[in-house]
């Protein structure tokens, strides 16, 4: 299974990302510049932390605009997997691939902190090797992971089952305790905390593995079905 | 060609008359206005240590892993398996001052491209923090609102640029009130043949801007730093530069991108004294000449003038020269990256930096003058100030209270609500997280070794003898860095002094550097290079002297072993003993300033010898994996260091007896070095190894399932809960910045 790796300039978890599906998950990766105008031949794509275009203006906001995110909305619409992570949820936030916001932290101020959340669903392509309230451990880094939606498109989220994370420690004052989304497709999934950060034992923690290992069963699982 | 300025000019320049006179001699003419701009910034103190070099000159900078020393943008030493790491610390104090985020920021972004200018990218960064006191009802919400303004212009900068900040240290004392300290360490890898240097090479090549447009900021920033602060120095806030995170970021993949073409001879980034000082030194290092034309300079304000182009430190700016018929493979990668890139001149045979202005010549100047040239000053220095020798400790001394009001004291309290702010993981290298080792680690994915980091200086220690103080950080360092199993190799320093125009500060200069050239000496951890920080001084009072040396040590990646004790029912042996202390001793510790609130005496008595042997011990120990934990001893001595072995997730505790005749506020926190906290399971084989080396391993105690104690020959001196000491340890900070 290929992941690629969207490179936006000021993204700066992208060489971990790749190292974390090359090393750790060993499935092939590759970087994808900004400025593509189509995905090549990967089967998934990840859209990784950072400050894309400087995150100046509003996080994401500049990112939404840049060519390779008309192939990934493509993508996302043919049924790709499309992950974010930090700031890749804040861009596909900000790009309306997934509902809600994230703004600024409850605290004000950035936040760089393992903690602990629980896995809301199983059913999803993100999840789908995980026990649902499985306790994960995984880092935060980031200003504005604060999750907001409406009431009523939180209470849509809920009714759909598209919660995929639930923080147990709930650092950022997200609504809700939501830690990561699932679109109504169920194929793109937005998260703040960093499960690269978490794919094995030197990182302290191997507990995001089970993000990338979801991935890899349902893609697997999808080839063998067709 | 210019009449002679008038000697109001000349001194607005902070050149002296006599290097006026010698400006004059090395041109053979007046100076034009451009030219003594030039002149006025490459030889203030902060380019040429006119005030420090020939006393810098006695710090070893040479040993078998050093592949360059100082004279470059960075040390770099060979770690084995074709990789190298590129490391240095700079100052960025005055401007921290006038104005806490973009002062810090631009601290951490200059440091950056120190680093990765010579092909190294960056993968740690750690700051050495000095405020005023939080708590004085007069200065202290400006000395709140600083600590906040550094710490968010650290992160703002570290975080988006993607590189972790993975430790440091923050102290507060009423001498840093006006006066912080901003020493930002950075530390980057790359593959040994793929080191660049600063250097111009082959005549008729080009020159060539790379990144931001340069504007009226920050000129004078380099003269600024060398000068005290007076009431005025608040209207100097435009001479700070503004940072771009974003843009740095971008120029550290174009110029990595750039340099793997082949088609770069040498590199330099553009930071005090900006194209000035880049141009000329890079002429000056590969014996050329370099001319260029100001109009071709990507400028972002309109009608500035030579002068101005020259001297400003506006951020995020690099200049390089290229091979001559390949400049467009150098172009092409930066205009991938958005960048701007503009040839501005060439390399010529005269050694001359020759710059016009719409083509007319408005500075000539030899580059090796220039550069290397610059006075040189063996300023007379007298004997440090005398501190107290004498103090009478208080009756009725109680450890029970004092180790929650040392653990709460700012000093000495966790540095959470710091480093929370820091994206200390970003690259997946670290392998530690802040306060849960005595020092950062991170490891180099390519060949599975680790560097061990730490940043040590006690200005307490260092007023009260410059000599042992330093050596005593010196020990401290390479002592964090053995009790993680690393060993140190290698050290870069920064000396924050006050005026060495007074000849007791420049004793204490002198003094420092000597103490830790002797101490670097030792432990074998040349120095390959660092930052001179003087004039840190205002309104007449000056800081404490503060050397702040960064050390590094190397060892094979692994999981480390940390602070907090693991489970109940080990040993816990005090490698080193109890140690020895006395009076005059004990007046440089955390309790004598946060109990008795006083200084005196002198510092910790350190025997290098021993310190040696004791660090040979811990990394034996640790490298055999007997250590289920290990703490070095500081700053609030055995107590303190017992408290935060007892800080782990399950809230280990320890209860402990010593067999000695100190008194007990004395054995509890006298600060003597050379001291190791571990708790094992192999007792025997710990003391086997400690004994070895003629150490001393006293098993003090054991591991418990909860609370602390502390007994000198069965008398209970202090017993604790350990919730209320965590509490009391980590939410200080907080409340003291609120």
């Amino acid at each position: 299974m290929k992941f690629g790796v969207i490179v936006f300039p000021g993204s700066n978890c992208d060489h971990d990302a790749f190292y974390a599906i090359a090393n750790n998950l060993g499935q092939p990766a590759e970087f994808i510049w900004h400025d593509s105008t189509t995905l090549g031949d990967v089967d998934a794509v990840i859209l990784p932390g950072g400050f894309s275009y400087g995150d100046y203006l509003r996080c994401g906001a500049i990112a939404k605009f840049s060519p390779v995110m008309a192939a990934v909305r493509k993508f996302a619409a043919d049924g790709g997997l499309v992950l974010g992570v930090c700031n890749g949820f804040q861009i596909l936030a900000e790009a309306g691939l997934l509902p809600g916001a994230l703004i600024r932290n409850r605290g004000l101020k950035f936040i760089c902190r393992e903690l602990r959340l629980s896995v809301a669903t199983t059913n999803s392509p993100y999840t789908s090797e995980a026990q649902k309230g499985q306790v994960l451990r995984l880092p935060i880094a980031h200003g504005e992971g604060c999750y907001i939606a409406d009431e009523r498109t939180l209470d849509e989220l809920e009714a759909e089952d598209r919660v995929a994370f639930r923080y147990i420690d709930n650092a950022n004052g997200s609504l809700r305790h939501i830690a990561g989304v699932l679109n109504r497709e169920r194929n793109v999934m937005g998260m703040m905390p960093h499960p690269e950060r978490a794919t094995e034992p030197l990182m302290g923690s191997t507990d995001g593995l089970v993000v990338f290992q979801s991935m890899l069963q349902t893609t697997l699982r999808s080839v063998v079905l067709a | 060609m210019s009449a002679a300025f008038s000697p109001e000019v000349i001194a607005q320049h902070q050149l002296t008359p006599g290097e006026y006179q010698k400006v004059v001699d090395i041109l053979g003419r007046q100076p034009t206005y451009t030219e003594l701009g030039i002149f006025a910034v490459m030889w203030s103190e902060h380019c040429s240590y006119k005030s420090s070099r020939v006393h810098l000159k006695k710090l070893p900078t040479r040993g078998k892993l050093v592949v360059q020393g100082p004279g470059e943008n960075a040390g770099i030493i060979d770690i084995g398996g074709g990789y190298v790491i590129a490391f240095k610390i700079e100052s960025h104090n005055h401007p921290s001052f006038i104005e806490p985020l973009q002062g810090a920021a631009t601290g951490v972004g200059g440091i950056l491209r120190d680093i990765f200018t010579m092909g190294a990218r960056p993968i740690a960064v750690m700051d050495s923090l000095r405020f005023g006191r939080l708590d004085d009802s007069v200065t202290g919400p400006r000395n709140r609102r600083i600590l906040s303004g550094v710490v968010a212009g650290i992160a703002h900068y570290g975080n988006c640029f993607g590189v972790p900040t993975v430790g440091g240290e923050c102290i507060f004392e009423p001498c840093y009130d006006g006066n912080p300290l901003v020493n930002v360490f950075a530390l980057g890898v790359c593959r040994k043949e793929d080191v660049f240097y600063a250097k111009a090479a082959g005549v008729g090549n080009p020159v060539i801007y790379v990144g931001a447009r340069t504007g009226r900021d920050g000129i004078h920033g380099a003269s600024m730093a060398s000068a005290e602060f007076t009431e005025e120095s608040k209207q100097k806030r435009p001479n700070v530069q503004v940072g771009d995170p974003f843009m740095e970021k971008l120029l550290l993949e174009a110029c990595i991108e750039a340099m793997k073409t082949g088609a770069i001879v040498g590199i330099q980034d553009m930071g005090a004294a900006g194209l000035t000082c880049s141009t000329c030194e890079m002429g000056s290092r590969g014996e050329v000449g370099i001319e260029i034309e100001l109009d071709r300079v990507p400028q972002r304000e309109t009608g500035m003038t030579p002068y101005e182009v020259m001297l400003s430190e506006s951020q995020e700016r690099m200049l390089l020269v290229a091979d001559k018929g390949r400049e467009d493979e150098v172009f092409r990668v930066f205009k991938k990256w958005g960048l701007e890139a503009a040839e501005i001149g060439i390399v010529t045979n005269d050694g001359k930096l020759r710059v016009r202005h719409h083509g007319e010549i408005v500075a000539e100047i030899p580059n090796r003058e220039l550069a290397d040239e610059a006075p040189l000053y063996n300023r007379p220095y007298t004997a440090p100030p005398e501190a107290t020798r004498e103090h009478v400790l208080s009756a009725g001394a109680n450890v029970q209270s004092a180790l929650p009001a040392l653990l709460s004291a700012p000093d000495m309290c966790s540095k959470r609500w710091i480093w929370e702010q820091y994206d200390f993981q970003v690259r997946t290298n670290t392998l530690t997280i802040p306060e849960q080792t005595d020092a950062a680690i991170v490891r180099v994915k390519e060949t599975g070794t680790s560097v061990a980091m730490s940043l040590d200086g006690n200005g307490r220690y260092t007023y009260l003898s410059p000599r042992e103080g330093a050596q005593l950080a010196v020990a401290e360092c390479c002592r964090n860095l053995s009790v993680v199993g690393a060993l140190p190799v290698a050290a870069t320093n920064c000396l924050n002094f006050g005026n060495p125009e007074r000849p007791e500060i420049m004793a204490q200069l002198v003094e420092a550097i000597e103490g830790m050239s002797d101490a670097c000496r030792f432990f074998d951890t040349p120095i390959t290079g660092g930052n001179v920080s003087l004039y840190n001084e205002t309104l007449g009072g000056g800081i404490y002297p503060t050397p702040v040396i960064g050390i590094v040590g190397l060892m094979k990646t692994a999981a480390p072993v940390t602070i907090p004790f693991k489970n109940a029912g080990r040993s816990v042996i005090l490698l080193g003993g109890a140690g020895a202390c006395d009076d005059v001793r004990f007046g440089s510790t955390q309790y004598a300033k946060e109990i008795e609130q006083q200084l005196w005496g002198l510092p910790p008595a350190l025997d290098l010898d021993r310190e040696k042997r004791v660090q040979e011990a811990i990394r034996e120990i640790v490298a055999a994996g007997l250590a289920e934990s290990a703490h070095d001893l500081s700053d609030g001595g055995l107590a303190v260091a017992l408290a935060e072995c007892c800080f782990g997730p399950d809230e280990i505790g320890a209860q402990i007896d010593l067999d000695s005749d100190l008194r007990p506020e004395m054995l509890a926190f006298h600060e003597g070095p050379s001291r190791i906290l571990i708790s094992t399971a192999h007792p025997k084989q710990v003391a086997g190894i400690a004994e070895r080396h003629g150490v001393e391993a006293p098993v003090v105690g054991a591991t418990i399932e909860t609370g602390m104690e502390i007994r000198q020959r069965g008398n209970t001196l202090g017993s604790w809960d350990i919730a209320a000491l965590r509490a009391a340890y980590e939410g200080a900070l907080e409340a003291h910045v609120r």
